[in-house]
């Protein structure tokens, strides 16, 4: 395959930025996305250019370390699947890609295609956890009875990777998505309801702090996102967030 | 875990929440409204007499006052709550993307709802000019039964067809704004359940269209029939 690829590099956070154009002949249709980028930075090394940065690690979809926004889509054109799970033989030969880092102000660019997320981890530090004593005395998870159907919900919401793809697909780059699938995976099991209140209150808060934008619900997070993360997580944190705001002391 | 919020002032979750209530509020106005404008297919000196009278009830009946107030706030509400809300979303990326394919995801209404929100607007300044400014500061004269005639005020308005076109225009950006807000509303206040959500989304995607066609068939009524030429 011969593609076009429009790259943006980027030589720091506070550096500006722009598209570069490299062709490359001789990408094979069974290369993944990433391996396809290795195959480019191999040849910009043996050029003496410095090579692309981006960000991967499992290469197995489920570290949530991949990202790229990939001729317009977070993850590229393909549905439920993360970059690096994206094959080459979704493009033709001939094809121009454009690769782009996710883009948010609370997602700051490192270099390159390489953004920092640790926005996602400091709202998953505000609540995203359970106090649970471990003093040996540690009650078995299965002590307690847990209806299917809210065990699959919060395992459902619990598959959220944090790769981000919800803040970069959404036009007001918000975390809506991944802050409910955080929220949800939690409040739907009785183990998360002593804390429930506060969690919800604290990560939505740290959401903010975080300088996310808003959802409008216009449902690009739920589309884009590679685990398949449902909207009804939105719904849940909007109304645990409402009943949470009216009922608490503070 | 101690509690850090801003509860339901402040935080993005609450500034939606009122953008909903707001919302949902303007389109029970919105039926109000248009069942009274149905009333302007009685042509005539009956329908022109009924009219009036029903002009001169709706601005000086107590509980229809108390309500236009509610539904002034509510308009001022959802339009600084939507200023305010789109100034952020805009900060959130300061820097977007060279090639941008949200077609893929999201459906226009949706993404377009600030555009459609200000063209809403921008009518609803222009048709409170025309009509509310005109019946309650205006020089309007009086029909047989003594009553303000903002029938002929309204009729010859829609025999203009640049007014009757800008009418449809911006209604039908109005209907394209409900497509999306209208069942959003619900979801933004927490209300997505496997069984009701369906019916949610078909009633409201319903009453999307239908109530601005209500108003369309308005306007194009008076347009085509030109009443206030017989009288």
């Amino acid at each position: 395959m011969d593609l076009t690829l429009k790259i943006w590099r980027q030589n720091g956070p506070q550096e500006k930025g722009e598209m570069k154009t490299y062709p490359i002949s001789g990408v094979e249709e069974d290369m993944s996305f990433l391996e396809m980028l290795d195959f480019l930075n191999d040849k910009l090394i043996n050029e003496g250019i410095e090579p692309v940065v981006f960000d991967h690690d499992c290469r197995e979809g489920i570290c949530g370390m991949c990202s790229l926004f990939i001729n317009g889509e977070a993850h590229g054109p393909g549905r439920k699947v993360t970059t690096c799970q994206l094959h080459m033989r979704e493009f033709k030969s001939g094809d121009t890609i454009y690769i782009e880092p996710f883009r948010a102000k609370a997602f700051p660019i490192i270099k390159d295609l390489m953004v920092d997320r640790s926005a996602f981890d400091r709202i998953q530090r505000a609540g995203g956890y359970i106090s649970v004593n471990t003093s040996g005395n540690t009650i078995d998870a299965n002590a307690i009875p847990v209806p299917k159907e809210n065990a699959d919900k919060a395992f459902d919401a619990a598959t959220c990777i944090g790769c981000g793809a919800c803040v970069a697909t959404c036009k007001n780059s918000s975390a809506m998505l991944f802050a409910s699938a955080k929220i949800s995976q939690f409040s739907l099991l009785p183990q998360g309801q002593p804390e429930a209140k506060e969690r919800v209150l604290n990560m939505v808060h740290q959401m903010d702090l975080e300088g996310f934008g808003n959802c409008t619900n216009t449902g690009a997070c739920e589309v884009e996102c590679p685990k398949g993360i449902s909207l009804e997580n939105i719904a849940r944190m909007n109304r645990d967030y409402l009943f949470a705001s009216l009922s608490s002391n503070k | 875990m101690a509690t850090t919020s801003k509860g339901l002032f402040g935080s993005s979750l609450a500034r939606k929440y009122w953008m909903a209530i707001s919302g949902l509020f303007l389109c029970t106005f919105l039926v109000g409204h248009l069942l009274g404008n149905l009333q302007l297919f009685v042509s005539g000196e009956e329908g022109k007499l009924a009219f009036n009278e029903y002009g001169h009830f709706m601005t000086t009946f107590p509980v229809v006052k108390i309500l236009s107030w509610v539904t002034y706030g509510a308009i001022f509400l959802h339009t600084v709550d939507g200023i305010m809300l789109a100034l952020q979303n805009r900060a959130a990326r300061p820097e977007g993307y060279v090639k941008e394919k949200q077609s893929a995801n999201a459906s226009w209404a949706s993404r377009k709802m600030a555009l459609l929100g200000t063209l809403t607007l921008f009518f609803i300044v222009v048709h409170m000019k025309s009509f509310w400014y005109e019946m309650h500061y205006g020089e309007l004269g009086l029909d047989a039964n003594g009553n303000k005639d903002l029938w002929s005020l309204t009729v010859k308005a829609f025999e203009q067809w640049w007014y009757a076109a800008f009418y449809v225009i911006a209604i039908t950006g109005l209907a394209f704004h409900l497509s999306h807000g209208a069942q959003s509303a619900f979801q933004t206040l927490g209300i997505n359940h496997p069984k009701y959500t369906p019916i949610i989304k078909m009633t409201m995607t319903a009453f999307a269209w239908l109530i601005p066609a209500g108003f369309v068939a308005v306007a194009v009524f008076l347009y085509v029939v030109q009443p206030g030429q017989n009288l």
